[in-house]
């Protein structure tokens, strides 16, 4: 999938990976694609729940290799 | 001000003791509405720690000034963050250290009972859970049973009372924790004891046990009797030990019964689960003191943290002991069940060793409530 940006969040405990998301969502125009890859199990429930209720939009999302991908479209 | 640390241990005394706290739970809204921590006089505020990342003056107003406040997330990250911004706004609060996974795997020790000759037992109150585990001592030597995954515990307790364990039981196979019986035995040499009926596929060898077995603990020796009580699993069995406690497993617990579905086959297993409790456990003295598998809520504690009840009192109380009409009893057991524990089939298959997921897995796999019970 193509992204815009892609932020490594591997090895980072909560909250870390969300505010590390956010801070590159910030970056990024509406409608682009931010890729991000983390290791913590919890970033699947709260990126889905942050995008929400941010108005993101959750496009993707794989595990390849014990790490967690997801694609992430700003809204 | 500062940010101070509580412990799973901290809380804990505060659920027994009938404390308030008001605690902010900074996980997501789901895993919040499914699990959280229980306190009679508990208040509870939940917002994501991930709403908060911009600052918390939009909370402040939901903060009381007049009570302990203790910020809860996951694994204790987040609780940290939230924690040292409400701080940086004035208020005096702490952090759960560990989060909801050390919550989950707290276990409480509690004295309920003095055996003959100085013989003890112990109830393990896994208090984030509603599991519950028993240790029976007796002259240096010790029993466990329904121990969960946390074996150190067990193993650290019985080295502290100057204990060796000798003896491990199951009352069922499991299918909402992990047991820890075969662990506790292959690290101390003790026999594990399963009943055969629902061990039929496990992978490794143990001590059949079976309905009228007498297993002696100590030079004392406090007898434990086993006691084939089926319709959670076929196999459950119960123990009567020193002839004053009924250890009931997954079949009777204070303020509800077992539920016969977590194999797939409750309507097979209703006829056995009515005839324990209404047939079986009957013929038993009204005076044992009943020491069930697990507690569903929080008003099922007494007083000094324990769950515990006589029998004769649940045959007056228990709403599923009092149900004349059989088709009445199936509806209750088979129908309009609660969601089934989380991973169930998973646990099942850990616990017969057919799994071996790593602590990480099997942390996950029993996170939630536990949800073995009908009321």
């Amino acid at each position: 999938m193509e992204a815009n940006k892609i932020l490594d969040a591997k090895g980072l405990a909560c909250p870390m990976p969300i505010v590390k998301t956010k801070k590159a969502m910030n970056e990024l125009e509406s409608g682009q694609v931010l890729e991000i890859h983390a290791t913590d199990k919890g970033a699947k429930n709260d990126l889905a729940a942050w995008a929400k209720s941010g108005g993101h939009e959750l496009i993707s999302h794989e595990v390849e290799n014990d790490v967690l991908k997801f694609w992430i479209k700003k809204g | 001000m500062t940010v101070n640390v509580m412990t799973s241990k901290d809380v804990t005394k505060k659920v027994f003791d009938k404390e308030e706290l008001f605690i902010l739970d900074v996980r997501n809204e789901s895993d919040f509405q499914d699990w959280k921590i229980e306190g009679e006089n508990f208040d509870y505020f939940n917002i994501p720690y991930f709403e908060l990342l911009d600052g918390v003056e939009g909370i402040m107003d939901k903060i009381p000034s007049d009570k302990e406040v203790l910020v809860v997330c996951a694994k204790e990250g987040s609780s940290i963050m939230v924690a040292e911004m409400l701080s940086d706004e004035g208020l005096t609060v702490s952090y759960l250290k560990g989060g909801m996974k050390a919550w989950s795997e707290h276990l409480e020790p509690v004295k309920v009972g003095d055996l003959k000759d100085g013989g003890e037992i112990y109830q393990f109150v896994r208090i984030g859970k509603g599991c519950l585990s028993y240790m029976v001592v007796s002259n240096g030597d010790a029993a466990v049973i329904d121990a969960t995954r946390m074996t150190d515990i067990y193993l650290e307790f019985a080295d502290s009372i100057g204990a060796k364990i000798t003896h491990v039981f199951d009352t069922h196979l499991h299918a909402d924790h992990i047991s820890g019986g075969r662990n506790i035995a292959e690290k101390t040499g003790a026999t594990y004891w399963l009943p055969p009926k629902d061990a039929t596929e496990v992978t490794f060898s143990y001590q059949p046990l079976e309905d009228g077995n007498d297993v002696e603990i100590g030079n004392v020796k406090i007898n434990i009797h086993a006691l084939y009580s089926p319709g959670h699993t076929i196999g459950s069995t119960s123990f009567i030990v020193d002839e004053r406690f009924l250890l009931s497993g997954d079949i009777l617990f204070i303020d509800s019964i077992g539920r016969p579905d977590l194999a797939g086959l409750a309507q097979d297993w209703v006829g056995d689960l009515r005839e324990s409790l209404y047939k079986r456990y009957r013929e038993l003295s009204e005076d044992l003191i009943v020491l069930p598998a697990h507690f569903m809520i929080i008003e099922e504690l007494n007083e000094d943290g324990s769950v515990s009840e006589k029998l004769g009192t649940l045959y007056a109380k228990n709403h599923g002991l009092n149900i004349e009409d059989e088709n009445e009893f199936r509806k209750l057991v088979t129908e309009n069940l609660p969601p089934q524990p989380n991973a169930y089939q998973e646990i099942r298959e850990t616990n017969m060793g057919k799994l071996n997921p790593d602590e990480e897995k099997q942390r996950e796999m029993e996170i939630g409530p536990n949800r073995c019970a009908v009321r």
